[in-house]
């Protein structure tokens, strides 16, 4: 009971805190930014009844959401499965680290405001230059993480898998892919964060139905409340997405 | 011809500080089925020595022999105990033993490979313990997991490195009765690098001081007099025992009084 305050008052105090700045703020300085009550009641409908749908784009954040999550998963995975090899790749062969490393030191802080034009030129279409562009920049942290990852085995694992003699196929499924692992899970849970980061701006650039796109047609409609409800959704999808990668990663810590 | 024959090895390793000359021509003779220490301060070299044993240091002069012929690089045949255990953390007792099992007999059936492997596991007496992995079980149950592993390469030389150096002293004395207790079924060659004076007399049937580095060398062997089977009890008092203590003693005492 006596960690019960700093674990729940606290943070309470907390929130409570911010919307009394945000009504002030409201009151005050930026009479167009709408109250948290004004907010709320505008938005309840879409809270309330978090699947309905009136049209493509008025429908409850729920259903908004998993459109997004849905692009997202698609990206991300893609992510996965480009930036997992690579960062074996990377980890693994001195004379690949070589070639590429200076590449994808240049390519990875690219913004994905800028892939995504390239992604239209493409593809032609939005859902697939959308997923390009959450694949290309989601990968980094997998590609990275799991290259520092199998460079940083203990050497005496590996000593262990040459006194045995291991052919190369068991080395990697035995020793070298188990040990790696923690640090490709840290891998996986950054790129994870990357990528919801990235539906956003891909939304709003391709129009397309889900959480990014509402935002910004909203914007254009003027109905302001209706902005700080998606900023307010996209923060706890992402909150719990984190979480969720964080109960797996520690799955997957061995000592 | 010994079983295994190593000549005059030299291995220096060069650091930002310069060249390091950690073995300066280290000579050995060992027949098989013979249990023989090296023993030496901390830091003169041993693991070095052991390691090109192992074949996962070349040497930069001088030549291993095992039957007879040269070792290039490692294998089952000179399996290996590590000083930090090396367990691999993500397999349990069972499946860290079954890696070596099965690695040195890829022919046999699966079924017989687990009996092996469940049959090297009860010799260090970790039958219970079997579905473990290696952070739920004691510093002395892991070492032993460690000799199982090695014991199941089937090795023709095995390799114990410090083996017992990170256990506290009563879990130490527990491991080297049942190292002996195993020596005495199994009678493989056995070669161990340790810096406990004791534990080298108690074990084995030579032993050889190394000089403190850096050009650490082999001093000449000590024989150990003492009939087996052996029992810790009784042995401290034993003449023999006093006899082999007392030369390793003053052969390391000298080379410390004057550095070679």
């Amino acid at each position: 009971m006596r960690d019960l305050a700093p674990r729940i008052i606290l943070p309470l105090l907390g929130a409570t805190a911010v919307l009394l700045l945000w009504t002030v703020l409201s009151q005050t300085v930026a009479p167009d930014l709408p109250s948290p009550a004004k907010t709320w009641s505008e938005s309840r409908r879409y809270v309330l009844e978090p699947f309905f749908k009136d049209g493509e784009m008025n429908q409850g954040v729920g259903r908004l959401a998993f459109y997004s999550l849905v692009r997202v998963g698609k990206g991300y995975l893609l992510a996965l499965a480009i930036g997992t090899p690579i960062g074996f790749l990377l980890g693994l062969s001195p004379r690949f680290h070589q070639s590429f490393d200076p590449i994808i030191q240049f390519l990875r802080p690219i913004s994905p405001l800028a892939w995504l034009p390239l992604g239209l030129i493409i593809f032609q279409k939005s859902e697939p230059a959308a997923v390009f562009t959450i694949a290309l920049c989601a990968m980094w942290p997998t590609v990275i993480n799991t290259a520092v990852g199998v460079r940083s085995i203990n050497p005496d694992y590996l000593n262990v898998g040459r006194v045995l003699k291991l052919s190369r196929t068991r080395m990697l499924a035995r020793i070298i892919v188990p040990a790696a692992l923690p640090y490709v899970f840290t891998g996986y849970r950054l790129s994870l964060g990357l990528a919801w980061l990235v539906i956003v701006a891909a939304e709003m650039l391709t129009g397309t139905p889900g959480i990014g796109g509402f935002l910004w047609q909203e914007y254009n409609s003027l109905v302001y409340s209706h902005i700080i409800l998606s900023v307010l959704t996209i923060g706890a999808i992402g909150f719990l997405l984190d979480r969720l990668m964080g109960v797996v990663e520690a799955r997957f810590r061995v000592g | 011809m010994p079983y295994l024959d190593v000549r005059a090895v030299e291995k220096s390793f060069t650091t930002r500080a310069g060249v390091t000359r950690v073995l300066g021509g280290a000579s050995l003779a060992l027949d098989e089925g013979e249990f023989v220490a090296i023993v030496g301060y901390s830091g003169s070299g041993k693991t070095t020595l052991i390691s090109l044993f192992a074949g996962l240091l070349a040497p930069d002069a001088g030549e291993i022999l095992l039957e007879g012929r040269p070792v290039t690089g490692p294998g089952p045949e000179r399996g290996i105990v590590f000083q930090q255990y090396s367990l691999l953390p993500w397999l349990t007792v069972h499946d860290n033993v079954a890696l070596a099992v099965d690695a040195v007999s890829p022919g046999r059936s699966r079924a017989e490979r687990r009996r092996l492997t469940e049959e090297f596991i009860a010799l260090v007496n970790l039958t219970p313990a079997a579905g473990k992995r290696p952070r739920e079980l004691s510093g002395g149950m892991r070492q032993r997991v460690a000799v199982a592993r090695g014991l199941a390469m089937q090795p023709k030389v095995l390799l114990m490195d410090e083996p017992f150096s990170a256990l506290d002293a009563l879990t130490r004395a527990t491991l080297q009765d049942e190292l002996l207790r195993i020596w005495q079924v199994q009678r493989t060659t056995v070669v161990l690098v340790t810096n406990d004076v004791d534990e080298a007399i108690l074990l084995a049937d030579r032993i050889y001081p190394m000089t403190p580095g850096p050009g650490a060398v082999l001093g000449p062997a000590i024989e150990v007099g003492l009939a087996r089977p052996r029992e810790r009890r009784h042995l401290s008092l034993s003449p023999a025992y006093q006899k082999a203590r007392q030369a390793i003693v003053e052969f390391l005492r000298e080379c410390r009084r004057r550095p070679a």
